[in-house]
């Protein structure tokens, strides 16, 4: 079975070192796992094939060596299960190897052969990969059937318990060593089984059906909880210790309790405790609110037939094979697959908004064979099978089999679509109840596969966190290290090391030197490790965790509309929103309201406007038309309803009738009971539209369109012909024939396809109205009609009937027909439909663009629309040179042109306003828009063969840089992200915001940094996924300008200080070590130690982080370009990070050497007595709090009482602390260090004012650096606070010295 | 110590060499010393503060707690027992207790006329009446309380025999309760007797010449320490120490001068700057 042809020799040494790792890894990460309790499948069936992981470790040159073949196989290839068509493996070199998806599930099956024929499998790797997949494969378990996975590293806690034993089987069964390169996964494991087949109703097979293979499907339970009762405290620290932090501080605990360090172990252990404690708990409660959510839905009720009777169960009990019924407005409790509805013809109405989104009604269809059944008696009785692929995330695609079998006779096999697949998440509609069969539960239900545990964002400011963490880390390891050496060079003579008064214990004399050395290392380490606090990560969190709750409570940003608030569903991301660089916004629904309106129609040059809109107000039985122009003549009139009746009739508007709604009120308001359903929202407008104009689209019956015409009569046309629309002929005709025996061909379409089809009528006039439309950003339609005879309707019919019949180029021919139709028309008049832009978009996008934010506009929409709306909401200007980078440009121009041309113009420009750049918007500069569209940005996107695949991206993207906005038309979702990714990536690494309402928009919400969704019309989709959901688009600007703002200046300056005081604090303690002879003697009590960062010092800086508004929030809303202060993370840069540093460093220095003149060799109490060790650390200890806390009062501009209350209060509580600490002999301490010791200072005249003297002096250079920076070279922002305060408290002040000042400049 | 000073022949002394070596050292106050005097040692080189000898105490012992009497803190070792006997009081820095003798003299006409040197009310009061306590036990026999313990190795005598007086024995001695407030820096001083100004009309000390004498026992050479003996008066504000008054002052020129510079500043740009603010 052993086909490889490699030397064995090189094999087996290199997969022993291999097989000895991996077999190491595996123990102890199963063990880890094990000890969690977390082993568990992996989410869904996606499986990342690390095929040669463990080969990348020993080098490319090793591995190119041993196995030629799987030269290009360098890097690891990553294979979706069974989503994905194609297998792929890619290597450094760019080797790209794509087998086809038949070819490798059948080798993977266990049929090499299958995979050894196809075409493309040459790849030697491959068949390295299943040769060892089949000759692993013991007979026993002959129910094996893939080869899956090899892991490496710590992933691999994940896997599944049943096949651990697999593994270690696969261990003593080495006869080969190829082994370890994958395992298997038992039979019971459905997923991996790629079709199942499930029972109706849980009847056994007949006889002579294909054997029955046992199959396990997972029960209807849905669990997103990550911890369950008994391993939630192990899991729980497991993963709290993952975080590098926490694991630093439980390493720093460990070498206190280990070794003799200079402070005792409570100091790091007491606030580790009290950290993982809370956050324990804090995860605990949520995971327990989603335990509950879970519960919810798991208990809530669900109706299904169990012999022959219908049962309530709770959802949870579901089983695969079950049938269940649904009502109306009900949610499916899993994927059922149809079996039958209520409604005679087998169908049934399903709204999927819970699902992706979309809120229009589809229809399903019931499997021919069962839709006759119709209570629970039949459909007991129903005997039949279903093989269907195994569960997979596309919503979209389904493929599978029913077998029913009527009286031993042989199965009737029917073939299953997704149109017969109703799924979770779901809601039935307009259908009494339907019958389905459950085949897919719990978390193997399309939704729950397509449920994707959003990957956690962090901000920029975090990284940059991180980043100083990293370097004060090596400060803190560069400090022992410099004092470990300097202590041994002190201690190089005898007396110093041992003098007679100070001897060392025995063990201390007899211990190696080096390992003294390494101990007084880790000593040193441990005595300056409060440098990184723990406290930081606390208060970050809370700062954040609180901060969002401050966004939610938000009052401005509550929408009286939707009666909702914003929502923060990830409060990581706060300062993000002050860091924004470029939105991606959609437009349908977010710029715009997504409410279509029927504006004003013209007829033969002559405007209406319903009332409705033209009074501001809804007049609801408001028939009457104000006419603006002069009343149209008698023939004006007939056109007028020719108009009206076109309109309402030319549509493919489906009305739904209210039956259900209660009789009184629909003969009250009888024109608005009926409610129009369109697969266009213009379509409804326009019908509506015309409603109020008097002519009512009634119904669609028996092929008869009934309308209400302003005289409440009903007239009747027959709906002969529809020549649906399509968007190449941009528009669509209908033929009726009216009740005289008249037969019309109504036509709307666009103006362009239109008007030159169009042989009389007034053109002229209407086409200018058109264009002032349709800059206006309205949608504009133009109607036309055409008389036919009957002769000639008998001729078109037999034109259509041809076409209709063509087996060949059907679509052609059809429009060849329709071609010939429509022509000749009378032109009637146009309509125009508003999408209203939301309020205030036009404002928010000239604010954030003033803010210095790009805006991109990415929507799904046609080219002209759009570039209307983002005229209308001022992204476009009139000054905007627009740049087209469309199909139809490209068309002309090969791609490669128009890129360089464009680039060329944007260079251009550039080049000579290089400087200009940040000013910006200024009017004489000249802006660039870009319009692209879906196909050109695919283009661009598309990897050249050569490889050279970056160029036309790199050129693409200096374009955009340079556009101050860019439109988007005619993407695709996926585009969406593509755009976002791409811009994402760049070489600046912007960061990103994306916002949207559909569910269209969420992989794009998903990809940018910041992800926003519009709490709006369709569907919560885009606010569940988003970081935060907002009522309107308006709503934005306070997000980013303010909100985003604020917590930017927040945290970095939190960080800021965090890291300012620890220096403070700490870096005495360095100066100590010179005069205590490297001992690590501490300077300051164990008490001060352990509480400096978490009560002293910690909740000014908390409250600042959530209250601070150094401007106020309506002048940051005024003026957005105080957003350019804080951009591209200002306040956090190298510059603003050495200066606190350096700040810290003085204090310390200023604390410790004023402490030390003010002590060495002075007597400072006035009965002569002296102070010792501990008042000399007291003393600084006192003056460090003080002057921090000033400091965080310097900062402050924003003070409420609770600042003041925390400030103070922080001090206050010093004081009492010590004065409480010192005053009493505490029983449980075994030494008396702080006893009356700070009573004893402050007892001294020389103490004070050295305490006073000392924090004067540290806070002096900050004040001076303050001052002198803002009267030089003010930022935008301090400008607008010295304007403020200005203005409001030293208003006198000012003028006076302005006053002085004018008069000294005569 | 200088090779000049008298005391030079005593720089190898050991801690329980008897009789002690002695050495007079004379000297001359240029003004006399009008209110209460102090008198200090110094010693420098010391570390006093070094953590294995901070640490080197049993402050529950010093307390009067009496199981900690015979069994000390680990802390004190390797002064902990001695001759499997408990040391009371244990850890090196009673070890070490500083245990030179001064006495000052005024020399009058060649005269010597010892000057009254007061040894109570040296320590913190807390410490002596509070922190420091003699273990508890049948009557106040102390000899009898430190029963079972041994005195400090360095000691020449046990910790009951510091003192004459019963309140100024053991381990309340003020001496002892001084040496046990560790110092902060390695050079320190420590306070060794008040002299008390006795009337108003005469100063505590007048101008003229004294001379010190020292029972030299304490060793400071093989740590190139050195010692000394400093008197001082005090005012409400401390000990004379110019460190505080000239801070002060460069803090406070500093501060005017700055002021005055950002007034300047502020006449010049601030006005600037709000006049550019208004366009906006």
């Amino acid at each position: 079975m052993h086909t490889l042809s490699v030397e064995r020799g090189c094999l087996e040494r290199v997969y022993g070192w291999s097989l000895v790792r991996l077999g190491l890894e595996l123990l102890v990460c199963s063990f880890l796992g094990l000890a969690a309790g977390s082993l568990q499948p992996l989410e869904s069936k996606t499986y990342q094939l690390y095929l040669c992981v463990p080969l990348l470790s020993w080098g490319e040159p090793a591995l190119s060596q041993v196995l030629p073949g799987l030269w290009g196989l360098s890097e690891c290839g990553a294979w979706q299960w069974p989503g994905a068509p194609a297998l792929h493996f890619q290597s450094s070199s760019g080797f790209v190897r794509a087998l086809t998806d038949r070819a490798v599930r059948g080798a993977l099956r266990g049929r090499p052969s299958t995979a050894m024929a196809s075409g493309p499998l040459r790849a030697p790797c491959l068949e390295l990969n299943l040769q060892v997949g089949l000759s692993l494969c013991p007979a026993s378990f002959g129910q094996c059937r893939s080869v899956v996975i090899v892991f490496h590293s710590f992933g691999l806690y994940r896997l599944l318990p049943c096949s651990f034993p697999f593994l270690i089987f696969s261990f003593f069964n080495s006869s080969y060593n190829l082994e370890l390169f994958s395992f298997y996964i038992c039979a019971g494991e459905e997923n991996w089984v790629d079709s199942r087949t499930i029972y109706v109703g849980h009847r056994e097979p007949p006889p002579g059906a294909e054997a029955y293979i046992p199959q396990r499907f997972p029960d209807n339970r849905i669990v997103s909880s990550k911890y369950t009762f008994w391993n939630f405290i192990p899991k729980n620290l497991f993963e709290q210790f993952r975080r590098i932090a926490n694991f630093y501080f439980l390493i720093i605990f460990l070498v206190q309790l280990i070794i003799d360090t200079p402070t005792s172990p409570v100091t790091s252990g007491l606030p580790l405790l009290f950290v993982i404690t809370v956050t324990a708990i804090k995860q605990g409660y949520e995971d327990w609110l989603r335990h509950k959510a879970d519960n919810a839905i798991n208990h809530c009720p669900v109706h299904f037939i169990q012999h022959g009777k219908l049962v309530r169960k709770q959802s949870r009990k579901l089983r695969v094979g079950d049938i269940v019924m649904v009502k109306e407005d009900e949610k499916f409790p899993c994927d059922l697959i149809f079996l039958s509805s209520s409604r005679g013809d087998g169908t049934c109405f399903v709204t999927t908004t819970g699902l992706d989104g979309e809120s229009s009604h589809k229809t399903y269809y019931a499997v021919q064979d069962t839709k006759a059944f119709h209570n629970e008696q039949e459909i007991d009785a129903l005997h039949a099978t279903i093989e269907c692929e195994q569960p997979q995330p596309d919503l979209y695609k389904f493929v599978g089999r029913i077998n029913v079998y009527h009286d031993r006779n042989e199965p009737i096999a029917r073939p299953l679509g997704s149109e017969n697949l109703l799924l979770r998440g779901a809601t039935l509609k307009n259908t009494e109840k339907i019958f389905g069969v459950a085949i897919y539960t719990g978390m193997e239900t399309k939704m729950a596969l397509n449920y994707q545990s959003k990957s956690q964002k962090r901000s920029a400011v975090e990284k940059s966190m991180n980043v100083f963490l990293v370097v004060y880390l090596c400060i803190l390891v560069s400090k022992a290290l410099i004092n470990t050496v300097l202590k041994y060079a002190w201690q190089s003579e005898p007396f110093r090391d041992e003098p007679w008064y100070n001897q060392k214990t025995e063990p201390e004399k007899k211990r190696n030197l080096f390992l003294q050395a390494f101990t007084d290392f880790l000593a040193f380490m441990v005595l300056f490790n409060y440098i990184i606090p723990v406290s930081m990560y606390v208060t970050v969190e809370m700062q954040k965790f609180l901060g969002s709750y401050f966004i939610a409570w938000d009052e401005e940003m509550f929408d009286e509309g939707i009666g909702e608030g914003p929502l923060v569903n990830t409060s990581d991301l706060n300062e993000e929103l002050g860091q924004i660089e470029y939105v991606f916004t959609d437009k349908t629904g977010t710029l715009t309201e997504n409410n279509m309106e029927f504006v004003e129609c013209c007829i033969e040059g002559h405007v209406y406007v319903p009332h409705v809109i033209c009074n501001g107000q809804i007049l609801h039985d408001c028939t009457g038309i104000d006419m603006i122009d002069s009343s149209p003549g008698g023939s004006g009139k007939e056109r007028e309803e020719l108009f009206f009746r076109a309109l309402c009739l030319c549509h493919t508007v489906q009305v739904k009738d209210d039956d259900s709604v209660d009789g009184l009120k629909k003969s009250q308001a009888q024109r608005r009971s009926c409610i129009y359903i369109s697969s266009s929202p213009d379509e409804v407008a326009l019908v509506e539209g015309i409603q109020r104009l008097g002519y009512t689209y009634l119904r669609l019956k028996d092929n008869y369109m009934e309308i209400l015409n302003r005289d409440n009569n009903i007239e009747k046309f027959e709906l002969l012909e529809v020549f649906s629309f399509d968007s190449v002929r941009r528009r669509m005709s209908v033929i009726v024939k009216s009740s005289t025996g008249d037969i019309f061909l109504f036509c709307k379409g666009a103006d362009s396809s239109i008007f030159p089809r169009v042989k009389e009528g007034k053109i002229e006039q209407v086409r200018s109205r058109v264009e002032r439309n349709a800059v206006e950003g309205l949608r504009t339609l133009c109607v036309a009609y055409k008389k036919l005879t009957a002769e000639e309707y008998s001729n078109v019919q037999k034109l259509l009937q041809n076409a209709k019949l063509a087996l060949q180029d059907r679509d052609k021919k059809l429009a060849e027909v329709y071609e010939k139709i429509e022509r000749d028309f009378i032109l009637l008049g146009a309509t125009a439909v508003e999408d209203r832009l939301q309020e205030k978009a036009a404002d928010t996008i000239e604010a954030l663009q003033k803010a210095g934010i790009k805006v991109w506009v990415l929507t799904g929409d046609k080219m002209e629309t759009a570039a209307a709306t983002c005229y209308a909401c001022k992204l476009f200007r009139r000054n905007t040179q627009i740049l087209e980078l469309t199909t139809k440009k490209i068309e002309e121009q090969s791609l490669h042109d128009v890129l360089f041309d464009l680039n060329k113009t944007v260079i251009r420009q550039n080049g000579s306003l290089t400087r200009d750049t940040y000013s910006g918007l200024s009017t004489d500069t000249q802006d660039y828009g870009l319009i692209i569209d879906g196909a050109a940005l695919s283009l661009i996107m598309k990897p050249r063969h050569d490889g050279s695949s970056g160029n036309y991206r790199e050129i693409f993207l200096n374009i955009c840089r340079n556009c101050s906005a860019v439109l988007c038309c005619r993407m695709a979702p996926l585009q969406k992200a593509q755009i976002v990714k791409l811009i994402k990536l760049s070489k600046e690494h912007p960061i990103t915001l994306a916002i949207g309402d559909g569910a269209n928009d969420v992989s794009m919400i998903l990809e940018a940094h910041v992800g926003i969704g519009i709490i709006g019309k369709e569907g919560r989709q885009a606010a569940r996924n988003s970081d935060y959901a907002i009522p309107k688009f308006k709503h934005l600007k306070k997000m980013l300008l303010v909100h985003g703002h604020l917590y930017y200046i927040r945290i970095s300056e939190l960080v800021q200080y965090f890291f300012y005081k620890n220096v403070c604090f700490i870096f005495p303690q360095f100066l100590y070590q010179f005069f205590c002879g490297f001992s690590q003697q501490t300077l300051y009590d164990t008490a001060y130690l352990t509480l400096y960062n978490i009560s002293f010092t910690s909740l000014p800086i908390l409250l600042y982080g959530l209250m601070e508004q150094h401007v106020s929030p309506d002048t940051l809303k005024r003026e957005p370009s105080l957003y350019r202060d804080v951009a591209k993370n200002a306040l956090l840069r190298w510059r603003a990070f050495i200066y606190w540093t350096f700040l810290g460093v003085f204090d310390a220095v200023v604390f410790f050497f004023g402490a030390y003149l003010l002590l060495d060799n002075t007597i400072v109490t006035s009965n002569g007595q002296v102070f010792g060790t501990w008042t000399f650390g007291t003393v600084v200890f006192t003056v460090l709090v003080f002057t921090v806390t000033f400091k965080l009062a310097l900062d402050t501009h924003y003070w409420t009482w609770i600042n003041h209350f925390v400030i103070w209060g922080s001090l206050v509580f010093y004081i009492v602390f010590s004065l409480l600490w010192g005053g009493i002999i505490w029983p449980f301490l075994n030494y008396q260090r702080m006893y009356y010791v700070f009573m004893q200072m402050l007892s001294s005249g020389p103490a004070w004012l050295g305490i006073i003297l000392l924090i004067t002096v540290s806070l002096l250079p900050d004040v001076l650096k303050k001052v002198f920076c803002r009267q030089l070279w003010p930022t935008a922002t301090e400008r607008i606070q010295t304007k403020h305060q200005c203005l409001s408290v030293e208003q006198s002040t000012i003028f006076m010295l302005s006053q002085t000042s004018s008069s000294l400049s005569f | 110590i200088k090779p000049s000073s008298p005391c030079n022949k005593c720089l190898n002394v050991s801690w329980d060499s008897t009789p002690p070596c002695t050495c007079t050292i004379n000297f001359t106050l240029e003004h006399s010393f009008e209110s209460n005097v102090f008198m200090y040692y110094g010693l420098s080189n010391f570390y006093q503060n070094h953590r294995r000898y901070v640490k080197s105490r049993d402050d529950s012992q010093l307390n009067g707690d009496n199981s900690s009497l015979l069994n000390p803190s680990k802390e004190c070792e390797p002064y902990r027992t001695n001759e499997d006997k408990p040391i009371a009081p244990c850890g090196a820095i009673a070890n070490s207790m500083f245990n030179d003798t001064l006495e000052l003299y005024r020399i009058d006409n060649d005269t010597r006329t010892p000057i009254t040197l007061i040894k109570k009310g040296i320590a913190w009061w807390t410490d002596k009446n509070v922190k420091f306590r003699n273990p508890t036990g049948d009557g106040n026999n102390l000899t009898a309380l430190f029963q079972g313990t041994t005195k400090p190795v360095n000691w020449p005598k046990p910790v009951y025999m510091l003192d004459s007086e019963p309140d100024n024995n053991g381990f309340i001695n003020e001496d002892f309760i001084v040496w046990m407030r560790t110092a902060a820096l390695p050079t320190f001083r420590k306070l060794y007797r008040l002299i008390e100004r006795k009337n108003n009309f005469q100063p505590t000390l007048q101008a003229g010449k004294y001379s010190l004498d020292i029972a030299y026992n304490y060793p400071v050479h093989s740590f190139d320490g050195r010692k000394r003996m400093i008197l001082s008066t005090i005012s409400w504000m401390g000990g004379k120490n110019p460190f505080l008054g000239i801070a002060y002052i460069t803090v406070g020129s500093i501060c005017f001068f700055l002021g005055v510079v950002l007034l300047f500043i502020h006449h010049k740009y601030g006005n600037r700057n709000t006049s550019a603010d208004i366009p906006n």
